[in-house]
């Protein structure tokens, strides 16, 4: 693929989960707002979603979503606040893409299993 | 200051240089422009600075004034010098040749990296094509065809700043009128130059361009216009 092209699948995948995240953090917020009763732990939250299907696919597709948005951000600002650009950025961006995925399928993994 | 004079600073040298002070007198419906030209005509007739028509028309004279890209014949001191002072560099993000003066060769060769002009799909002898003032794709030649290409877009817009080799706003604006010209021949390559990293991508719709903009054009509008013409180009694998 050439870099055109794959710039801008970057920015359509930007867009698209800019998209998702509008809706989720909204959701995420209000939730959080509403359903805190006894502090913000992680104990207290999966106390009362373990075993939820619902939630673990609301948050599975919002950590995809964070995965795919942060990086391609993060690369924008990169290139234009400190020019750092090239496939060695691209590389390290990758690499914050899967540790963003895989810190944030684990907790949904917390919620998902009974 | 008295209120008769105005404490005019304004910058000298090239690349490297300084601002000098220089005191000029109030005039009734005084422009920025009037003010640089009595610099040079009555005080320091070394001071290098361009214009032609004077009537807004050209684009020539476009500087920063008080931090501000401005067409400088259309700007009356009364609306921007604030206590009798008033601050007057070159364009930004172009490079200095002297004083006011700067390089518009990459504003320009930007025009022509986006595919800027025309190609033809018919010959002499063909008749006159027949467009219908009334279709989408006119109507939004229309809104955005009046550049000039004075260059205050591209001084005012932070991600020229931050990316010298991104595009710029007129370049993409141009890029979009020939876009919504049904005449031209040229699309595909056209999406393919303004595609990605320094083409309408690299824009985040901060719209200083469209608020800047003498002419009250939206480049804006028109890079917006060329992200869904790309995205749509790119998704039907057109793009290469």
């Amino acid at each position: 693929m050439s870099a055109v092209r794959a710039q801008t699948f970057l920015w359509l995948a930007q867009r698209g989960s800019a998209a998702v995240l509008a809706l989720a953090v909204v959701v995420h917020l209000a939730t959080m707002i509403v359903a805190v009763r006894g502090g913000l732990s992680a104990a207290e939250i999966l106390e009362r979603t373990r075993g939820s299907v619902g939630w673990a696919l609301f948050y599975g597709i919002f950590v995809l979503a964070v995965a795919v948005h942060a990086p391609i951000g993060l690369r924008a600002i990169l290139a234009e606040w400190a020019g750092l650009k090239g496939r060695a950025v691209d590389l390290a961006l990758a690499l914050i893409a899967l540790t963003l995925l895989a810190s944030g399928l684990r907790a949904v993994y917390a919620v998902a299993r009974p | 200051m008295s209120m008769t004079t105005l404490a005019v600073r304004v910058w000298r040298g090239g690349v490297e240089g300084e601002f000098r002070d220089y005191d000029v007198p109030r005039q009734p419906a005084q422009t920025v422009l009037d003010v640089v030209t009595h610099i040079q005509r009555r005080i320091d007739a070394t001071l290098a600075y361009r214009f032609a028509c004077r009537v807004g028309m050209c684009g020539s004279c476009a500087m920063t004034v008080d931090g501000r890209a401005r067409w400088t014949c259309r700007t009356h001191v009364d609306t921007v010098a604030r206590d009798g002072r008033l601050e007057i560099a070159p364009l930004a993000h172009l490079p200095v040749i002297r004083d006011l003066v700067v390089d518009m060769t990459p504003f320009f060769d930007k025009w022509a990296a986006a595919h800027g002009s025309f190609a033809p799909t018919a010959t002499r002898r063909d008749a006159y094509a027949r467009i219908e003032p009334a279709t989408a794709a006119r109507v939004a030649v229309d809104a955005a065809i009046e550049c000039i290409g004075c260059g205050v877009c591209y001084a005012a817009c932070d991600v020229v700043g931050w990316k010298p080799d991104y595009l710029g706003p007129a370049a993409l604006n141009r890029a979009w009128t020939l876009s919504n010209d049904t005449r031209d021949g040229g699309q595909l390559p056209r999406l393919q130059a303004v595609a990605g990293d320094a083409g309408c991508h690299a824009c985040h719709t901060h719209q200083s361009c469209t608020e800047r903009c003498p002419k009250q054009l939206a480049p804006t509008a028109s890079i917006a216009g060329l992200k869904r013409l790309v995205a749509l180009a790119a998704l039907r694998g057109e793009i290469q």
